[in-house]
């Protein structure tokens, strides 16, 4: 079973995704929330390297958390799905352990 | 699916107090089981009884209190985070000749143990809040 990792800071505020993407093995689940959502957008700081993980890692990001600071839904990165709470707790079920990346 | 989950901020601190609340609103509606909710470090805030912040920020102390009242959640938090913190319930307020309950409703206060007890019952760990 893969590992769930949960990242909650947006790649300028700290080592969090660098340091996840590092880590995020084949089959392993990435959700993006709270400030953590910035990454998700289209040219973002770790733009580059976030593409290069959609390839081997199923990239999430929690919709609420994005509506909440504004970014709209065609802003995402293409590869990367839009979830809700239930889809938090479904992933959290498919996925095991689960790291919170700070 | 049985959940255990870990909060280590305070609710004033980050969103991450919020997304625990959400997921575990989520999961039950869907009719996982939480195990415990167990509250550490700065964490030990979102009991204390006191906290009035803005009704229209919609508290979070209220609602932690309305998911264990519905729910039977296990509000549990860690007695050296909440001592250290000057957060009492009522006996150990005395024992230490001070007047308070400090706690909210639906929440008790525990030692470690309970937290790795939570964890051999449960299927799935999370951890929110630095």
């Amino acid at each position: 079973m893969g590992v769930l990792h949960l990242v909650n800071r947006s790649p300028g505020e700290t080592q969090a995704l660098a340091q996840c993407l590092d880590r995020a093995g084949e089959g392993d689940a990435i959700l993006l929330m709270q400030s953590g959502v910035y990454a998700a957008m289209k040219h973002s700081a770790l733009a580059s390297r976030m593409e290069q993980s959609i390839r081997k890692v199923n990239i999430h990001v929690l919709a609420p958390d994005l509506a909440a600071r504004g970014i709209a839904a065609e802003e995402v990165m293409k590869g990367i799905e839009l979830i809700s709470y239930e889809g938090f707790v479904n992933l959290s079920i498919s996925h095991g352990p689960i790291l919170s990346w700070n | 699916m049985k959940f255990a989950i870990q909060i280590n901020s305070a609710p004033w601190e980050s969103q991450a107090c919020e997304t625990a609340y959400q997921f575990s609103r989520a999961s039950l509606t869907m009719g996982h089981e939480i195990v415990r909710i167990f509250f550490y470090y700065e964490g030990a805030y979102n009991g204390l009884r006191w906290m009035s912040p803005p009704d229209d920020e919609n508290p979070l102390i209220r609602r932690w209190s309305e998911l264990a009242n519905e729910h039977g959640v296990d509000l549990t938090i860690c007695i050296s985070a909440a001592q250290r913190r000057g957060l009492l319930e009522q006996s150990e307020a005395k024992r230490l000749g001070k007047s308070d309950n400090d706690l909210a409703e639906g929440f008790r206060i525990a030692g470690l143990g309970l937290w790795v007890d939570a964890c051999l019952k449960a299927d799935r760990l999370l951890v929110f809040g630095a």
